[in-house]
């Protein structure tokens, strides 16, 4: 027996030997990016839910490829999906080649480039949101609507830094503050760029606290921060019931596009309120969404490979995103700071900032700036309005930008 | 389409506006929905509370006053303040007056 041959065999079959063959420093830049987000998921906390999915499904993904470089043993095969959105190939959108060379990430990613995950992660937002804030409040729609600002303000810039139409309205949607509806636009219309644009999503609906005050500080005045808004209507249950029912009827019939995100938001909300599905409202809010959330994670993770991740790109879609965020955030104050002036100061221009979906955090922030001011100021429950209608805001935004470039 | 993929920097302009005003557009019809549904759900619940103030003032004479406190609460690392809290959180989330509800004891758990 040749032991020497064997052992160099192995030794050249091995992973290891993979990192100093041609291009294999790019997966260990992979790997060690993968190990940095799973720090900022663990010790920072940085949306861990979702990151740590991400992080380690990026490590599992350039683990496998790289060892097998690209064969059978991956966990996920970035070439046959390139085949499977290649208008040319003779596999063009064909489910049954994929399930014949999938591996086990291949076969997560189906329910994310099928729009499955993001929707059901929707049904399960909708089931734990309560839209009675915004019932009690309906102006604060307006909010909403005007922190899509930075969707729209991102999309521009992408287009000057010479993206696609269609990539340009998957970076806008970050300035929406709302991880499924990016996920779900971005592999609808750009899903080579699934990766960066959903760790720039989360990352920044994260950093919230740290991207959200200074502006906050910015925008407002010392004045407009210290005012307190008076106590909202209360809303029945039967609006409450109604309500979803007629939100999913009138915004799909206005833009049939947002159908599977609205549908499955609204979907969850009336399993929340009717009062007679409160199991399914407990599993769509629990077990549904964990599980969905495990599957998203990893598999939006995967595509994360190092041949669409490390390039200028990726750069760009980070420095986007941010600036997206900030805009979003500047437009839901401005949207304040009209609401103050036209109600004779009667609304807290922080509660626009919350006009970015991010739900609950964005709330969350502009009641912490709002007491940091006023200590008897309890602004939760009127920014929660704004924050459910960026919720709806964003999804509108996304269906507009599908219904263009899809 | 493809005026569409390689998109010029004045169409990207018309399309962020028009996304724009769509999304307003949308958002502002939708308030006026809500409201509609508000001031609807408002008339319908008038006349039950019309109904509900006539009987109120029907059975006044045998209107017993409000129970307040029913017994003693007993506080265990719990201060007063937070005790307060606690039991307006509980009633507001049951939808009851807080005085039909009965609080035995508040307990701090420690982990």
């Amino acid at each position: 027996m040749d032991v020497l041959g064997t052992l160099e065999k192995l030794v050249m079959e091995s992973g290891f030997a993979g990192f100093f063959m041609a291009g294999g420093w790019k997966n260990l830049v992979m790997i060690v990016i993968a190990l940095v987000l799973l720090y900022l998921g663990i010790a920072k906390k940085f949306e861990p839910l979702l990151l740590c999915g991400i992080a380690f499904g990026c490590l599992l993904s350039n683990l496998s490829y790289f060892v097998s470089l690209g064969g059978e043993n991956a966990l996920y095969h970035p070439e046959i999906w390139s085949t499977f959105l290649d208008a040319s190939s003779p596999y063009y959108h064909s489910y049954g080649y994929i399930m014949s060379h999938a591996g086990l990430l291949d076969f997560f990613y189906i329910g994310v480039k099928a729009g499955i995950y993001p929707s059901i992660i929707f049904m399960g937002v909708g089931a734990m949101t309560d839209f009675g804030p915004l019932l009690s409040n309906p102006k604060s729609l307006l909010l909403g609507a005007a922190a899509q600002l930075g969707v729209f303000a991102a999309f521009f810039g992408a287009v000057l830094l010479g993206f696609t139409g269609n990539e340009a309205a998957s970076i806008g949607i970050i300035g929406g503050a709302d991880g499924p509806t990016a996920i779900f636009l971005t592999t609808k219309l750009a899903p080579h760029l699934l990766g960066p644009i959903a760790i720039a999503a989360y990352s920044y609906m994260a950093l919230i606290p740290l991207i959200q005050p200074p502006l906050m500080k910015l925008f407002t005045t010392e004045e407009m921060r210290k005012v307190k808004m008076e106590q909202t209507r209360a809303v029945s249950k039967t609006e409450k019931i109604i309500f979803p029912i007629v939100v999913a009827s009138f915004v799909i019939l206005l833009l049939p596009s947002t159908a599977p995100l609205i549908g499955c938001l609204m979907l969850g909300n009336l399993f929340r309120e009717s009062g007679v599905t409160d199991r399914l409202s407990d599993t769509v809010q629990n077990a549904l969404m964990n599980i969905i959330t495990i599957l998203l994670a990893t598999s939006v993770g995967a595509t994360m490979v190092a041949e669409t991740f490390l390039n200028i790109q990726t750069i760009y879609i980070i420095c986007l995103g941010l600036i997206a965020f900030s805009i979003s955030t500047i437009g839901g104050l401005i949207g304040g700071r009209i609401m103050y002036h036209v109600t004779g100061g009667k609304v807290n221009p922080l509660i626009g900032s919350a006009g970015v979906s991010a739900v609950p955090m964005a709330a969350r922030v502009s009641q912490d700036v709002g007491r940091k001011y006023n200590k008897t100021n309890f602004l939760l429950m009127h920014a929660m309005g704004p924050n459910v209608a960026g919720v709806i805001g964003s999804a509108i935004a996304a269906g507009f930008l599908l219904s263009v470039f899809g | 389409m493809s005026d569409l993929i390689n998109i010029s920097v004045g169409n990207a302009a018309i399309t962020a506006l028009m996304g724009y005003a769509v999304v307003f557009l949308g958002l502002v019809l939708l308030m006026i929905v809500v409201m509609i549904l508000g001031s609807l759900m408002k008339k319908a619940a008038a006349p039950d509370n019309a109904d509900k103030a006539v009987e109120t003032v029907s059975v006044q004479p045998q209107h017993h006053p409000a129970p307040g406190s029913a017994g003693e609460l007993k506080l265990y690392d719990t201060d007063p303040r937070d005790a307060a809290m606690i039991m307006a959180i509980v009633a507001d989330s049951l939808g009851k007056p807080i005085n039909e509800l009965r609080f035995i004891s508040i307990r701090e758990v420690k982990e």
